[in-house]
């Protein structure tokens, strides 16, 4: 549905300053009626890519296609007829004060000429979706937060878009009515089939509703795929942020970061390594998790013996069987995702840690 | 004094203040708005666009830095071109406008750029066209503040129109001149001065009660 090919986006030196590279070749593929999240700190360039998008931000260069659309190519008035095809949502809400609920829902149907009469039809049917059938005639200011994000998705709605582009919808949200917004994005794309493309700093956003995701930090995408694969990937920075794991071993140990998925979650693990290796498996921390309908479980095991031929053969098994994760991140995971996110970092090379986690299970 | 009021010249002269102020004011509206939405706009445009803000923005600089007597005399003969004539109040409307839309514009300038960049955007993703921005979301959103502008401008009309007694505007300030300070009848100014207050009071009060009921913010 979305497919951004090698985009490029460079804003000029201005006053003294440097040309900022914001978007830096980035591929994106958005499938039809699935929710996508681009995960990134703040300054990683994730609103310059959603506002190039819909050509708010023109590329400096590469592609970006939606439903079939080469947007780059289209002239002024094509322009504003894909963009009215495309819905979008805005960190703070951005609805005009001096319009009421109602108003701000029908502004994109008059900005299309759709006359009066199904104006007013249209907006009852998009309040209702939304839940606010009672506040049309409310105005911005008179509602909470949330509320306002509902009339921001209706108005968003209101010309039937296949494509919702979201720009930190719930950053300006407490985390209960963050949950209730996301909740209702995923039951609109169900419900409707929309395709949404969402930008957010925050993993919980990741974890509650997309269906695929991408890291992005300084303008480049470092990994991205369906959510549940980048989880059980060796190197995804992503997992590891999901996953925080804690503990360093003692002195002499092998530390090793293992991940199970589904029906391995329900094996011995660690039972099966002592036995089958007869060593003393250790487990340092633990985390476990409903993604997507899966459980998926990280676990920090500690080895006694360093290279010796037990550990060995027990860490040729578990890579065998695809558990092994590895020793260690292979990119520097502070950098990639948000400060407020706990992100463990490699085993055995760290003196202090903060927030030690136990086993978790959400979802 | 009291012949004054008994002539009906107090009265006289109270309608041709409201009759130049009302009517220049109409006019700087009609004239303001546009010119202070083109300013407003004109450096997000393309060459010709910023070239034209350019151009208008001077316009508007020399136009609020000549002094307003000085303005009512150098446009004489466009004002006689317009309204046929060159005195009485129909004529000191034109001046007054002249002077007036510049200095409004800049106030509607002002209000629209205050107005939350967001909100255009939003708009622009739905695919709104320009006429679209600026009818549906810049001047709405921008209403409070235009009402506030508005009402400066106003009190200033009610200034400017003390000085159209020169082309033979009458009015209120105009009495107070002729018969207050060059016939030395304080009575006459005092009535006058404190007439000026009581509208400029009134013109304030009703501004900013407007702009209050309409700020929804
Ligand atoms: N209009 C602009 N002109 C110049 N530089 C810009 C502009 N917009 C963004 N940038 C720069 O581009 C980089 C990426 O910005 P962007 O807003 O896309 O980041 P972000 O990931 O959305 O961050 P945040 O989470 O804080 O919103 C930043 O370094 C920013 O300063
Ligand atoms: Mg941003």
């Amino acid at each position: 549905m979305i497919e951004i090919r090698q985009l490029r986006k460079v804003y000029p030196a201005r006053g003294g300053g440097r040309e900022v590279v914001a978007v830096d070749g980035v591929d994106l593929d958005v499938g039809a009626g699935e929710i996508y999240g681009v995960l990134g700190r703040s300054g990683a360039g994730k609103s310059t890519l959603i506002r190039c998008v819909n050509l708010l931000e023109r590329p400096t260069s590469g592609s970006v296609v939606v439903d079939g659309q080469n947007m780059t190519a289209l002239n002024a008035r094509q322009l504003r007829a894909a963009r009215r095809r495309i819905g979008m949502v805005f960190q703070h809400f951005n609805l005009l004060s001096s319009r009421t609920v109602a108003g701000n829902v029908a502004l994109p149907l008059e900005i299309a000429g759709v006359p009066r009469r199904e104006r007013i039809r249209r907006v009852g049917e998009l309040l209702e979706l939304v839940g606010l059938s009672e506040k049309g005639r409310a105005y911005p200011a008179q509602l909470s937060g949330g509320q306002r994000q509902r009339v921001a998705i209706a108005r968003a709605l209101a010309g039937r878009p296949r494509v919702l582009l979201s720009d930190e919808a719930t950053s300006a949200l407490d985390s209960q009515t963050t949950a209730e917004i996301l909740d209702l994005l995923r039951d609109l794309s169900r419900q409707l089939g929309l395709t949404i493309l969402l930008i957010t700093h925050e993993l919980e956003v990741v974890k509650r509703i997309c269906d695929s995701a991408a890291v992005m930090a300084a303008g480049k995408i470092l990994e991205s795929g369906r959510v549940a694969d980048l989880l059980a990937r060796p190197d995804s920075a992503l997992a590891r942020a999901a996953f925080p794991l804690d503990g360093t071993g003692r002195e002499g140990s092998h530390v090793v970061d293992v991940v199970v998925r589904g029906a391995q979650a329900d094996q011995p693990l660690v039972a099966t390594l002592a036995r089958r290796f007869d060593l003393d498996v250790n487990i340092l921390s633990a985390s476990v998790r409903t993604i997507g309908g899966q459980t998926v479980g990280r676990l920090r095991l500690e080895l006694p013996g360093r290279g010796t031929a037990n550990t060995t053969a027990a860490l040729a098994y578990l890579a065998e069987n695809g558990l092994i994760v590895g020793d260690g991140p292979t990119t520097d995971v502070s950098q990639v995702l948000a400060d407020d996110q706990p992100v463990p970092e490699e085993a055995g090379r760290v003196e202090s840690r903060v927030a030690p986690t136990g086993p978790e299970v959400d979802g | 004094m009291n012949d004054l009021i008994q002539n009906g010249t107090l009265w006289e002269a109270t309608q041709e203040t409201l009759y130049m102020v009302g009517l220049s004011t109409l006019f700087t509206v009609l004239g303001g708005i546009p010119l202070g939405v083109v300013l407003a706009l004109s450096d997000r445009g393309g060459f010709a666009t910023r070239l034209l803000g350019r151009l208008l923005g001077t316009i508007v600089n020399i136009g609020r830095s000549l002094p307003f007597i000085i303005l009512m005399i150098a446009i004489i003969p466009f004002t006689r071109a317009v309204v046929g004539t060159s005195i009485g109040p129909e004529a000191a409307v034109v001046p007054l406008a002249v002077g007036a839309i510049p200095f409004f514009a800049r106030l509607v300038e002002a209000a629209v750029r205050g107005v939350d960049p967001g909100l255009v955007e939003a708009a622009t993703a739905m695919g709104a066209r320009t006429h679209h921005v600026v009818l549906k979301v810049l001047l709405p959103e921008a209403l409070p503040g235009l009402i506030r502008g508005l009402t400066v401008t106003v009190v200033a009309l009610v200034g400017y129109s003390a000085m159209a007694g020169v082309i033979g505007g009458g009015g209120l300030g105009d009495l107070a001149v002729r018969y207050g300070y060059q016939r030395f009848e304080t009575d006459v100014m005092i009535v006058t001065v404190v007439l000026l207050i009581i509208l400029v009071h009134l013109i304030q009060m009703l501004g900013d009660a407007t702009a209050k009921r309409l700020d929804r913010r």
